[in-house]
């Protein structure tokens, strides 16, 4: 087994998996700031007494998480554009899906945790004469949001994995970009371990900020 | 100063009021007293319209509260509610908890508003307790911050709904003292309760429900010891 690999070699392949580490961060940050958004539109959407925003936001969520990735991945890259006439960009197609996919989920997390502050809190402000919208924003709101970060936490390690199955829609991410090294130098072994070093660099580097905001807002 | 006629709640099919009449007058203390179940929480919160009313009046200042052009933060700014659970804002401390709402609604300066609930703390023994979180205080402590956050809005009547009950025995007596304070000091006052002491020394009216209807009604004094009816006998038998 000795000298079999060359671990020291995958030095020259850096710059290409850079390039896949630059989209890879570059999908999931900006493709999660926007599913945070859709997330707490629909979330609250969800909570709505409204019966067609309830309708609507419902009809969403059960559509993205009823399906795969993979699905919506591939048929927004291939199918979409047959629809539309209009050709996406594979970076674009990336981000849509991930922000798609991860406001689901957000969605979800919104709701639980709106839903999970005691009746008595919105009471308290509306017997003080706050409008609903003042005590969801000062009251219900505040309390929610800290309940909301260890599960935001783990959705967002899962949508970063996630964006690995963009390399099927021709993504340049680090997932692609390993594959491209892989075929071309037949260094599978390597490449695929330090593709994955990667992507664990990222997800702990998120998990180590994410204990340290807990922390700040001492939640237990 | 509050005016109720033939008022009905139903959740679902469950009727919990079934046609309550009664008015309120300016600076009196009305105790409603009944067993558990009989309604008398979900009378005192159709008050302020934490319930939705099924059919009636309640007719609150002047203002008919199920009139659609009433606007109901408005009346419930005139309207102090106390909970049985407190209901304190845990993220904020408790002079920001007393502060919220007269900033936010009736638009006071942050400094007035400082000030205002510095005053009210004093009056409910608790100003060394300002910049402390609810979860640091006592039981009875956190609810004598619920009282000070509202009459911080400088409310004309107030409600209590089972103020004590979820108190230790030993911290009901603080809450009450401040309690008959207010009462004193000419507050209007409803109070939903078990503490027949109170109901007799402080309150002016004891209102007895069982089963959706005000059973009895009367001076505290001649209920307690001399009960017209047998409902009312047999409630008193059970708890003095």
């Amino acid at each position: 087994m000795e000298g079999r690999f060359d671990w020291v070699g995958v030095i020259d392949f850096l710059p290409q998996l850079g390039t896949g580490l630059y989209y890879t961060l570059l999908i999931s940050v900006v493709g999660l700031i926007i599913g945070f958004i859709l997330g707490g539109i629909f979330g609250f959407g969800r909570i709505a007494k409204n019966k067609v925003i309830y309708g609507l936001s419902s009809l969403y969520v059960e559509i993205i998480r009823g399906t795969p990735v993979l699905v919506q991945a591939i048929w927004i890259f291939f199918a979409l554009p047959l629809i539309t006439n209009y050709n996406m960009d594979s970076v674009m197609a990336g981000i849509i899906v991930i922000a798609l996919n991860s406001g689901a989920y957000i969605a979800e997390i919104v709701r639980g945790s709106v839903q999970s502050i005691a009746k008595g809190q919105m009471e308290a402000g509306r017997s003080l004469g706050l409008s609903h919208g003042q005590a969801m924003r000062y009251i219900v709101w505040p309390q929610a949001f800290k309940r909301m970060i260890p599960p935001l936490g783990n959705q967002f390690i899962i949508s970063i994995k996630d964006t690995s199955l963009l390399s099927v829609i021709l993504v340049p991410e680090l997932m692609f970009q390993g594959r491209l090294v892989a075929s071309n130098y037949f260094n599978a072994v390597e490449i695929y371990t330090m593709v994955a070093v990667f992507y664990l660099a990222i997800t702990l580097s998120l998990s180590f900020i994410l204990r340290i905001v807990e922390r700040r807002l001492d939640i237990k | 100063m509050i005016i109720v006629k033939d008022l009905h709640k139903k959740f679902g099919n469950n009727e919990v009021l079934k046609g309550i009449d009664c008015h309120i007058e300016p600076q009196e203390v009305v105790c409603v007293i009944g067993p558990s179940g009989s309604g008398k929480s979900t009378f005192l919160r159709c008050l302020n319209m934490l319930e939705t009313i099924t059919s009636g009046d309640v007719v609150v200042d002047g203002k008919n509260l199920s009139d659609s052009e009433t606007n109901i933060n408005m009346v419930r700014t005139e309207i102090g509610m106390v909970f049985q659970q407190f209901n304190l804002f845990p993220h904020k401390n408790v002079i920001e908890n007393i502060m919220l709402a007269p900033q936010k609604v009736r638009k006071i300066s942050e400094k007035e508003s400082r000030e205002r609930g510095m005053k009210l703390l004093e009056k409910v023994g608790l100003s060394d307790k300002a910049e402390q979180f609810p979860s640091q205080l006592s039981g009875g402590q956190q609810q004598r911050v619920a009282i000070a956050r509202a009459l911080a809005m400088e409310p004309k009547m107030m409600l209590f709904d089972e103020p004590t009950s979820a108190l230790d025995p030993e911290l009901v007596g603080e809450v009450l003292e401040v309690m008959k304070q207010l009462a004193l000091e000419g507050m209007t006052m409803v109070v939903v309760t078990h503490e027949m002491g109170f109901a007799k020394e402080v309150g002016d009216r004891v209102l007895f429900m069982d089963e959706g209807v005000i059973v009895e009604q009367g001076d505290p004094d001649q209920v307690f010891t001399n009960p017209q009816s047998d409902r009312t006998k047999e409630f008193l038998n059970k708890i003095l």
